[in-house]
């Protein structure tokens, strides 16, 4: 298994109060994100458990196009990954942060 | 700015059981907002095994447990993720089942809900695993002999198979909906065992015929049928919670006797489709085609198979 | 003996060497082997009906258990490599040398036999170009074919999976060549006569029915969300903004994802009636809930589909259908139809680089061309106009008098940027040219080429390369569009902003689409068991899609 994880400043905290969240189911092309609401305001890290090697840099781009768009700042992010593909990582995360803005 | 054209709190559209994740049909099952979980994904109690065969882990093993209510009545519910492993039962994920199942007999709730989707024992956990199938369903007992009724809802893609089968017979209830199945040993490792000639594991339809939900709600294998939806889903549990047996002699005896006059009465039927002509059914090849309000009113013409058995 | 002849009398003392084997016509299955080793002449030019879906496969089994001493280097014309003894008789010595369309279901193993010369292969090729190759250099000396059932004096009826046996018959039959078809059974009469038995010399009543692939049922329980965004985006960027009416899918999940929005995206955009009314298509079970809807006015078919059979007889007033009640398909006319009456092809591919050519050769896999090349290509011999073909014509670069303008088929590859195993679907350079290199090919095997291609649609957005007016610019659009492949993160940023402004790169936000709402929910049908209820029970899936 290869673990990544990233850091991040964002401009603001994410809105909402919700405290956790959790998207996704780990199967074959899929990926489940735990989402919680754990870092100072403008924090934000990704952690990262996939099956699949070699990906680091893909893994990067996706979570640091996230961070711009949706600007998750307090989150504490973490993925068990199952092997999905990268447009589906970016749409679980922002699935993941709409659920928290609640 | 684009507009959302889908509500996420909108519920209009009926929910598929069998699509819905384990966490969509706890959500949509019980009294909203009633759902309290343990050892959530938060707690990061995940599989000590997996990552030796450089496999992804679940943050809860693919088996959510917790408490809640459903219309009013206080109930635990135990949900198992379909496609997760296969749902298959590992160390974690067995010891939340069992755990929630001890926790019932202290608590009392007026049922505990099992959210059956499982092929089985998790392979690469299979000591634990079994150990917590057998486990499962020595609590089972104990919390029926205490009065509490523990029903089975079955109706997922991976269906009640191997431990899940199992665990399945020594619950108070079943619901089942038309895509779940109930079993022990799977198509696959019967066609290997007996030969492509005596089971077609590729025949679908021989498969539902065999173990599908209208098979097993017209043996009396299943006491409710439920449409692919999570509000008949919770309909029928509440139903059932109501008529469940009460766990003694008398029970067993029944259940004896249903089953041995089973065999005696089907015993040497070669299909699903014989089975249901000698039960009564006019036009047996229709019934994997009926729809559910054709196979409700099919159940209620051949007189309900209410039993004190089970 | 008039030299002018001689191919007639060859015929016809091949069929006399054939009739020692029949009753009449009629020839049993046991008698194969002899009636193929009697008409066969080593070196013969064979087609053997492997079409798309359906296969002769009785007579294929026949021809491979032939004694290669007296059956051998027979040249292969057929559209399909689909069976095991397509390629079983290569090996044999049976046969030789090659020319074809598809071999999606021999991908693998045709890949190993041509890098080891096994296979002496002539060209790969589109449908519609084989079937002209029949009339002009590769004419068969003998057809085996394929017919639902036949009368004593070989009438024969096809029936719905008619696909490519009038084309094959036409050119074997009146060009001095042997016809020799397999039927399900024989009958007093048959429910309509597809080939008139005047053309048909033998009728082989085979031990089984005739094989037929499911190839175009796509599981709606299997389609995700990304496939979902991208078909929202070809309904709204493309659909309904060049007015698409009649068009092609090719097949897959992404089309088949299109076909099941239109009664409810498509309808909420208000499109019924405007988009997707006439088709060029198989009888895909996905797009029964449109016709249902009263979306759809007629549907051309190459083939047919397992399972439709009931839903189309019931449905004449949509397809094409014969007297007896079921589908009359005809793969020649509907890859003309396609080709000249539509405005719109759409299709996958697994392979598209910085130009815009993509293919589905991959270094392991060689599945051959099928219709795509043909459906996907701008016809220049077309002169009737329509608004989506003058308007994307204007799109295009216009260069002299605009008088004499023409206009431009949209031809739109649609895939996701990764496929199976994350493999890439950007690249710098298509494996199709490695391939070229390795078994000596004149042509690398392209299957759409760049100066067709008008759009790619991704899940990342959509590339209009009709705008593009230099090199540089396709280039960028397509990386704008490539998503996190390695092709997509070396783009120019600042460019495909500049090309995102001028409407050459279009994003879901562009188009007013929220990738959130690319949601199961927005699928007409979500399982095989939904579309059965679309139908009223009329469509019967093959097993292996049914899960009660």
């Amino acid at each position: 298994m290869e673990k990544l994880s990233f850091r991040h400043t964002t401009q603001r905290a994410l809105a909402g109060a919700k405290a956790q969240a959790i998207t996704g189911v780990v199967a074959s092309g899929n990926l489940e994100v735990l989402l919680e609401r754990a870092l100072a305001p403008t924090e934000c890290t990704v952690e990262i458990e996939t099956p699949i090697r070699g990906y680091g840099e893909v893994w990067a781009a996706v979570v640091a196009d996230f961070v711009a768009r949706a600007q998750p700042g307090g989150l504490r992010i973490t993925i068990n990954d199952g092997g999905a593909r990268p447009d589906t990582v970016s749409l679980r995360l922002l699935q993941g942060a709409r659920l928290m803005e609640v | 700015m684009s507009e959302r054209i889908i509500d996420p709190a909108a519920k209009g559209w009926a929910t598929s059981w069998y699509e819905a994740s384990a966490r969509a049909r706890v959500d949509g099952l019980l009294d909203a907002g009633s759902f309290r979980e343990v050892i959530g994904p938060e707690q990061r109690r995940m599989s000590p095994h997996l990552p030796l065969f450089d496999l992804p882990r679940a943050f809860d093993d693919g088996m959510i447990v917790g408490s809640g209510r459903l219309d009013g009545k206080p109930v635990l519910v135990a949900a198992q993720e379909g496609r997760f492993m296969g749902g298959a039962f590992g160390e974690v994920h067995g010891a939340k089942l069992v755990g929630l199942l001890r926790a019932a007999l202290a608590l009392k709730p007026d049922a505990v809900l099992i959210l059956f989707d499982t092929g089985g024992v998790r392979l690469q956990e299979a000591n634990a695993g079994e150990t917590a199938i057998a486990e499962v369903m020595r609590a089972i007992v104990q919390l029926r002999a205490a009065g509490v009724p523990v029903i089975g809802l079955i109706g997922g893609r991976a269906g009640a198979y191997g431990g899940g089968g199992l665990i399945a017979g020594t619950c108070s209830r079943l619901v089942v909906s038309e895509g779940g199945r109930i079993s022990v040993s799977g198509p696959e490792v019967i066609e290997t065992n007996k030969g492509a000639e005596e089971f077609d594991s590729r025949d679908r339809a021989l498969v539902w015929r065999t173990m599908g939900g209208k098979h097993r709600r017209l043996t009396g294998g299943a006491d409710a049928y439920a449409d692919d939806t999570v509000a008949a889903f919770r309909q029928a549990a509440l139903d059932l919670i109501g008529r469940a047996p009460a766990f003694d002699l008398a029970t067993l005896e029944a259940e004896q006797a249903r089953l041995e006059q089973r065999l005696t009465r089907f015993g040497d039927c070669r299909d699903g489709t014989e089975i249901w002509a000698r039960l009564g059914v006019n036009d047996p090849e229709a019934v994997p085609a009926l729809t559910t309000a054709a196979f409700d009113t099919l159940l209620a013409s051949l007189g309900e198979t209410t039993h004190d058995a089970r | 003996m008039s030299g002018w002849g001689r191919e007639r009398a060859a015929r016809d003392a091949r069929i006399e060497a054939g009739r020692a084997h029949a009753a009449g016509k009629v020839v049993t299955a046991a008698d194969v082997v002899a009636l193929l080793e009697a008409i066969l002449q080593p070196g013969d030019r064979v087609c053997l009906e492997g079409d798309n879906q359906k296969q002769a496969d009785c007579l294929a089994r026949g021809l491979s258990q032939c004694d290669p001493a007296c059956v051998h280097d027979l040249h292969m014309v057929q559209s399909g490599i689909v069976l095991p003894e397509h390629l079983d008789i290569f090996e044999q010595g049976i046969a030789k040398r090659l020319d074809y369309s598809y071999s999606g279901p021999q991908g693998a193993r045709i890949a190993r036999m041509l890098y080891g010369g096994q296979i002496e292969l002539g060209a790969v090729h589109t449908y519609l170009e084989l079937f002209a190759r029949y009339f002009v250099d590769l004419t068969p000396n003998v057809a085996l074919i394929a017919g639902v059932s036949a009368d004593r004096d070989g009438n024969l009826y096809t029936g719905p999976n008619t696909e490519d046996t009038p084309t094959v018959v036409e050119a074997t039959a009146f060009k001095n060549g042997v016809v020799v078809a397999q039927v399900n059974e024989i009958v007093d009469r048959v429910p309509r006569v597809d080939i008139p038995g005047d053309r048909i010399d033998f009728v082989v009543e085979a031990d089984k029915p005739f094989y037929v692939e499911p190839l175009f049922t796509r599981d709606p329980a299997a389609m995700t969300e990304t496939q979902i965004l991208m078909a929202m985006m070809a309904i709204k960027g493309i659909y309904a903004e060049y007015g698409i009416r009649r068009l092609n899918h090719g097949i897959g999940f992404g089309t088949a994802a299109i076909e099941l929005l239109l009664p409810t995206y498509a309808e909420r955009l208000g499109l019924k009636g405007q988009i997707a009314t006439h088709w060029a298509l198989n009888p895909h079970p996905t797009l029964i809930p449109a016709i249902e809807s009263g979306w759809v006015k007629q549907v051309h078919c190459f083939g047919s589909e397992v399972g439709m059979d009931r839903y189309i007889r019931e449905r004449s007033d949509i397809f094409f259908t014969g007297a007896d009640g079921s589908l009359r398909s005809n793969r020649a006319f509907c890859q003309t139809a396609g080709l000249y009456a539509c405005d719109l092809f759409i299709g996958s591919t697994l392979q598209i680089d910085l130009a815009g050519h993509s293919s589905t050769v991959t270094q392991n896999r060689v599945a051959g061309f099928g219709g795509a090349p043909n459906m996907g290509s701008d016809p220049h011999g077309r002169r009737h106009p329509s608004d989506t073909w003058m308007k994307a014509g204007r799109e295009a670069q216009v260069t002299g008098d605009p008088a004499l303008m023409r206009g431009r088929k949209l031809v739109v590859q649609i895939v996701e940027t990764f496929g199976e195993g994350l493999v890439p679907a950007f690249v710098e350079q298509l494996d199709a040219l490695e391939l070229a290199r390795k078994i000596g090919l004149e042509l690398a095997p392209v299957m759409v080429y760049a100066d067709d291609v008008t759009h790619i649609v991704t899940e990342e957005g959509i590339a209009n390369l009709l705008l593009c007016r230099t090199a540089d610019e396709r280039e960028q659009a397509i990386r704008g569009v490539a998503g996190y492949t390695e092709i997509g993160r070396g783009r120019d940023r600042a460019m495909v902003e500049r090309l995102r402004q001028r409407g050459i790169v279009r994003r879901p936000e562009d188009l007013g689409i929220e990738p959130l709402d690319a949601d199961r929910s927005l699928l007409a049908a979500r399982s095989i068991k939904d579309l059965v209820h679309w139908s009223g029970g009329l469509y019967e899936p093959p097993a292996k899609f049914r899960n009660w």
